[in-house]
């Protein structure tokens, strides 16, 4: 039973896991940038989410309806400024952009704040609330919360890219930005929306997080950008549900790891990480996210 | 000065000395035309001649390191390639670059997101190309190469173009299938738009041109109209064999050069 449970448990993580990855797949399947400042901007989520929370003392839970909007307004500057100029000068000018965005994000938050631990949302019932099935399945509201939200914004998403006008620009400047330009479309702008829509995942992701455990400065480099590459890599990259199976897959992977040894529960993740690496280097899906 | 200037006015497009790079290489070196409107204009020339970076730059996808594009008497040559386009010149790029992901009909309406108000429409393009419409569902990678390059031609119709802009329209197609995009030629310029087009294959060039011109280089090597010049002088500015020929018999380039144009 307690495996089962530890089963359960790895799925319902995984959600969380395909919220820290669909950001990092979008930005990578549009513009072929590896943003290496994902993780800590999943924090500057958090962090914004807390003063929201502090300054307006709304809900936790409710936080996200001016963090997203905040966060994707970010992501369009971004894109528009540091990121596009970094392009401009070639794919591989992005990864040491985003990774000086990192350590400018990260130095910034243990200047600016601290660095302590925070988290969101601490004594709301939903969020520290659980319920059992028997005795030894606990299902925690939290988690189920935020795999439906996940679910929620990778349907959300598919809708978008496949139906809406904007997700068509979308399409067609990932697959050819020369030729959408030569239909008009100004490709800059359409990079722009895509930054905007990923940062809003990240934003939900950062607050996630922030519920689900304790967060701080450190914790965008050293656990959600890692397991934001993690899902990515093993459901394949550039694919949205692929990033849900690959959150579920580490998911999973940790919480067996910790039944089996509970400080083994990041090795345990790693490994099948590194398996599918070696095995199926294109991950389990090769969907791509528009189909 | 040519004949031509009675027929329109003044040029929809001209292109005045433009000399393009491509890092060390010069591609283009000082190469001038003036399109009128409702002219098919066609740049011919071998492997390397340049005409495909002509139609490259003047889509804006090169910054020319010297001259100037003008459209409709305003200065392009500093507009952004997707503005160029919402202004009116559409180009069919070299080797059809369809979005592949896409399906046909996704394919023209991101053509025609922006489109110019015009003649043209989604429903038009099916009307021309009749096969379109019951595979309108398929994704573009799945089409032959022909059926492809109709629905890059009917991608860039659908912006409903004053000058359309065809780069090699014949690239990669069976012969058969190149006799049968052009035939549609016709019933494209009954719109009124103007065509400037590049083109390796020849005689598809003189058959279908108001007015050529041969590149050999980077440079032209030869202007004119097809009723006005021989075989062997396209021959001639095609291959630039017979330059040496070519320096003792002044007359066989008479009012054809640019030089002797701006003269």
């Amino acid at each position: 039973m307690a495996w089962v449970n530890a089963i359960i448990q790895g799925i319902l993580t995984g959600g969380l896991y395909a919220l820290f990855a669909c950001g990092l797949s979008l930005m990578f399947g549009v513009m072929k940038v590896v943003n290496l400042a994902h993780g800590d901007l999943a924090v500057i989520g958090a962090y914004v989410a807390l003063g929201v929370i502090t300054v307006t003392h709304i809900p936790a839970l409710w936080s996200f309806v001016i963090v997203v909007p905040i966060m994707a307004v970010l992501g369009y500057g971004l894109q528009r400024t540091l990121i596009q100029a970094a392009l401009d000068r070639g794919v591989l000018i992005t990864l040491l952009v985003t990774f000086g965005l990192s350590v400018v994000a990260e130095s910034g938050q243990q200047q600016f704040i601290n660095a302590d631990s925070h988290s969101l949302g601490v004594g709301e019932s939903i969020i520290t609330g659980s319920f059992s099935i028997g005795s030894q399945i606990q299902l925690p509201y939290l988690l189920l919360l935020i795999f439906a939200v996940a679910v929620v914004v990778l349907l959300g998403l598919q809708y978008f890219l496949s139906l809406s006008r904007y997700g068509r620009m979308i399409r067609a400047v990932a697959d050819d930005q020369e030729a959408a330009q030569l239909s008009g479309i100004d490709y800059r702008h359409v990079f722009g929306i895509a930054a905007a829509i990923a940062f809003g995942t990240v934003a939900l992701a950062g607050i996630a997080y922030g519920m689900y455990s304790q967060f701080s400065p450190t914790t965008g480099t050293d656990t959600i950008l890692l397991f934001a590459f993690a899902a990515v890599v093993i459901g394949g990259l550039g694919s949205l549900w692929g990033t849900l199976l690959g959150g579920i897959v580490l998911g999973v992977a940790q919480q067996i790891g910790a039944q089996i040894n509970q400080a083994d529960q990041v090795l345990a993740g790693y490994l099948v990480f590194l398996l599918v690496l070696a095995l199926r280097p294109q991950g389990l899906t090769t969907r791509r996210a528009q189909s | 000065m040519s004949e031509r200037t009675d027929n329109g006015g003044t040029p929809l497009l001209e292109v005045r000395e433009l000399t393009v790079h491509h890092g060390q290489l010069r591609a283009l070196d000082r190469v001038s035309l003036r399109v009128f409107p409702g002219e098919v204009y066609a740049i011919i020339g071998a492997n390397g001649a340049g005409k495909s970076t002509l139609l490259r730059t003047i889509a804006g996808l090169h910054q020319p390191t010297d001259g100037a594009i003008l459209y409709d008497g305003k200065d392009m040559t500093k507009v952004r390639p997707e503005r160029r386009a919402t202004g009116g010149i559409v180009m069919v790029p070299e080797g059809r670059r369809l979005f592949g992901s896409l399906t046909v009909e996704e394919n023209l309406k991101v053509g025609a997101t922006y489109a110019r108000k015009g003649p043209w429409t989604i429903e038009r393009v099916y009307e021309i190309f009749a096969w379109m419409k019951d595979r309108r569902t398929q994704r573009t990678a799945q089409l032959s190469g022909g059926e492809q390059q109709s629905v890059a031609i009917g991608r860039a119709l659908v912006a409903n173009p004053r000058v359309l802009l065809l780069d090699e329209l014949s690239l990669g197609l069976a012969p058969v299938i190149v006799q049968r995009i052009y035939a549609m030629l016709p019933q494209i310029l009954s719109t009124g738009l103007t065509v400037l087009l590049v083109e390796q294959d020849v005689s598809q060039a003189l058959r279908v041109a108001s007015h050529i011109q041969c590149l050999l280089e980077g440079h032209t090597t030869l202007e004119g109209r097809p009723s006005e010049v021989t075989a062997e002088q396209v021959e001639a500015a095609y291959f630039g064999l017979s330059q040496a020929a070519a320096e003792g018999s002044e007359a066989l380039w008479h009012g054809s050069t640019p030089s002797s144009r701006a003269s």
